[in-house]
């Protein structure tokens, strides 16, 4: 087992790679990462440039926000991230079993999220705040947005790297696909914390 | 020989597949060899430059009198729009790009790029990118707002069209995500590549420019991307981001544009300034001088480039003065240190004017004078003057004509026989060259003139005062050189290809390592590789095997067996 391992970190012509170090595919998300949060940094920046502009925030007749609700979102994707790594711990041990498992409960966890941010976006917008209703609305629903498309998107991730895993594709050597998953998903998590808290705590 | 160090190349050339019996242009719309890519990558911008080259001629055309004769307002809208679109991000962009995907990984002694596939993805998004761009002409008129696309300017329909912005913003979305990806592709190549005792301070300074750029696109990309997609939504889902009436704040787009323009002029120069620093010391027969000031110069104008964007909005008001100004002469001194290392590489050495040599020392003038006239516009008193005239038009086109476009040239003459294994005709590139060199600054060189006397930029007509009719034509008359000065590049080009015989591997006498493999390379790049234990491997190559065999010291260009 452990020599299949082997041929398959080294493939034949890699010869002159580094061993040792950082793997390239976890390098690649780092990078990838980076360049995500500049994207993020981007829309914040938006965010408190009109926040900071406007007379009043939020403007008057704005629906309320409902803390209590973002603050179980919250919950769902903090522990879908905690799922997340105790599947990558479990693969570092090579229980390809525990693996499958805790993925399928992140990606459910991530889900739910997705469910719970689609219902609050449906109350909102009975309420009348939409992305065209004002610049409150153009910066919720395109903060929040961006964020729950960059959770489908590591939903499917998840969803790839599981049905990988189910056919036995990761072990305890080789398994950077799964730590890439993980990096990512943190990532989106840690994003959702910098919604939450400028977004819904710091609006009173 | 020897001083070889055998390496197995039949596993490696396993892993790049050149299926034998494929056709030939199945094998370059498929391919992953980066090789190949970066040549689609230089022939795709090369292309997009002449188009843009064409722009460029009619806006000259109509310029030449005063009066409206051959394009009215809108269409002279659409002409400077496109015409600086396509320059920026369809061709100087993707050209440096092209070269560092075949170069880099060869510099590095490495048998490709880190990730392949998404290197061949990067590459075939910027055709459908010119494709989306200029299919706004089909729309009944391209976008209109300038390359700078200033709300509320370009939230409003242009000409015919509704959607020839849109159509903007999504080919911009699609070079941003091809320049990302290339980003992280180049950064891990570049870490996580190189061959045994390539150290970081060993890397030749093309691949050290081609990193600290890709850091650049990295961090700073992804910012314009966030600009482009509030300004979508802005324009097609009744978003309020940049409209002051909705409660937008419209010099908001001009923040978030220029924190990733102004980093994107260095991704337009530094791999620019990496090019001629190979060049100027492989013909003037020296190492580069200060090697390690370079490095940490380039790293410098890097850093420095994230703090000085509002530079371009002094005119606003709605900027810190002072720190931003100071902070762009600051970028001075690093640009300085580069020069005194190009100047004092030259310096005694055994100077060759080959065409690749003109262009590289051509860069070295012309930089100069577009660094020196930025400096101007670096003062905001002298910029509240100079904004939005002519003279800021001549600083542009001074670093980023005269900058990044005689380096691409160099570096086009100094590895045409790596592609291909021939040299271009020398003849024919010095013919290119002068006419170029005189065509550029008869072109750009009024227009410094023509900003002090007030003539403003992005205006299809002027009226006839302080002579800016005579100054006009003798910018048309320069622009025309420029367009024939192409000629004997494009026919040196088909010519040198027709050719059948063959020059030596390493025409330059060159001492980086990728004139180590044959010219050009095979699909796995080496069959083996020197022992690296300098910025010159090719050097201490030949000299080990000097020493060795005790053989007279005359330079052989051969380097030994491969």
């Amino acid at each position: 087992m452990a020599a299949t391992d082997a041929a398959v970190q080294h493939p034949p012509g890699a010869g002159h790679q580094r061993t040792g170090g950082i793997s390239s595919s976890l390098l690649g998300m780092v990078l990838f990462i980076a360049s995500e949060v500049m994207f993020f940094g981007g829309l914040f920046g938006a965010y408190f440039t009109l926040r900071t502009a406007a007379p009043e925030w939020p403007p008057p007749g704005t629906p309320p926000l409902e803390d209590w609700y973002a603050l179980i979102l919250t919950a769902v994707l903090v522990s879908s991230s905690v799922t997340m790594q105790i599947g990558v711990f479990a693969i570092r041990r090579g229980d390809q079993r525990a693996l499958v498992r805790w993925l399928l409960i992140s990606l459910v966890l991530g889900l739910l999220f997705l469910a719970g941010q689609a219902n609050e976006y449906r109350m909102l917008i009975s309420e009348g705040l939409t992305l065209s209703s004002g610049v409150f609305g153009s910066t919720f629903f395109t903060l929040t947005g961006f964020h729950g498309a960059h959770v489908a998107g590591g939903a499917a991730f998840i969803l790839v790297v599981l049905l990988r895993a189910r056919s036995g594709q990761f072990t305890s050597r080789y398994h950077d696909t799964v730590e890439m998953c993980s990096y990512y998903w943190h990532f989106v998590d840690v994003v959702w914390l910098g919604l939450v808290s400028t977004i819904y705590l710091l609006s009173a | 020989m020897a001083i070889t160090e055998a390496r197995p190349s039949a596993a490696a050339s396993g892993s790049h597949q050149l299926r034998p019996g494929r056709h030939p242009i199945m094998e370059w719309l498929t391919t992953t060899d980066h090789k190949k890519i970066g040549i689609m990558y230089l022939v795709n911008s090369y292309f997009w430059f002449l188009v843009a080259g064409l722009l460029a001629m009619f806006m000259r055309t109509e310029l030449a009198e005063p009066g409206v004769q051959y394009f009215a307002d809108e269409r002279f809208n659409e002409l400077f729009t496109m015409h600086g679109t396509t320059m920026i991000f369809l061709f100087i962009i993707p050209m440096l790009a092209g070269f560092g995907n075949y170069i880099v990984p060869l510099q590095i002694g490495a048998l490709d790029m880190a990730f392949p596939r998404v290197n061949a993805l990067s590459f075939w998004m910027l055709p459908l990118a010119g494709i989306v761009l200029f299919s706004g002409y089909l729309t009944g008129g391209a976008a209109c707002a300038g390359w700078t696309e200033y709300p509320t300017v370009s939230l409003q329909a242009c000409g015919g069209s509704t959607i020839a912005t849109d159509l903007w913003i999504a080919a911009l979305l699609l070079v941003g995500t091809s320049s990302i990806l290339g980003g992280v592709n180049f950064i891990t190549t570049i870490f996580n590549m190189r061959a045994p005792g390539m150290s970081m301070f060993r890397m030749p300074l093309f691949t050290w420019t081609m990193l600290v750029t890709s850091l650049l696109v990295l961090l700073a990309t992804p910012v314009f991307t966030s600009a482009l997609v509030l300004l979508l939504i802005d324009r097609n889902l009744g978003g309020s981001f940049f409209d002051p009436a909705e409660g937008g704040i419209t010099v908001m787009w001009q923040n978030i544009f220029w924190f990733y323009s102004h980093p994107a002029v260095y991704v337009m120069v530094l791999p620019a300034m990496g090019i001629i620093s190979d060049v100027l010391p492989v013909f003037s027969r020296k190492p580069l001088f200060g090697y390690k000031a370079f490095v940490f110069a380039t790293a410098g104008i890097g850093a420095l480039g994230f703090s000085v964007w509002a530079h371009h909005m002094f005119a606003t008001g709605a900027v810190l003065l002072p720190f931003f100004s100071a902070m762009t002469f600051l970028i001075a001194v690093p640009t300085g240190v580069k020069f005194f290392n190009w100047i004092a590489t030259m310096w005694r050495g055994k100077v060759q004017f080959t065409a690749a040599m003109l262009f590289a020392v051509g860069f070295l003038t012309m930089f100069l004078v577009g660094g020196i006239d930025g400096m101007f516009l670096a003062s905001p008193v002298v910029d509240f003057g100079l904004t939005d005239t002519y003279w800021v038009v001549s600083h542009i086109h001074y670093v980023l004509f005269g900058g990044s476009v005689f380096g691409v040239y160099a570096g086009m003459y100094y590895w045409f026989p790596k592609f291909t294994g021939k040299r271009l005709n020398e003849g024919l590139g010095k013919v290119h060259f002068w006419l170029q060199m005189i065509g550029f600054n008869l072109t750009f060189f009024p227009m410094h003139v023509l900003g002090l006397l007030g003539m403003p930029r992005r205006i299809a007509d002027y009226i006839p005062y302080d002579n800016w009719t005579g100054l006009n034509q003798v910018e048309t008359i320069g622009s025309l050189l420029i367009a024939v000065s192409t000629a004997p590049f494009l026919a040196n080009v088909w010519l040198t290809l027709r050719r059948k015989d063959r020059d030596p591997e390493n025409p330059w006498d060159a001492n980086s390592l990728e004139w180590y493999t044959t010219s050009p390379p095979p699909a796995h790049n080496f069959d083996s590789l020197p022992e690296i234990r300098s910025e010159r491997p090719l050097f201490d190559a030949k000299h080990a095997n000097d020493l060795a065999v005790h053989a007279d010291a005359t330079t052989t260009t051969e380097t030994g067996a491969r």
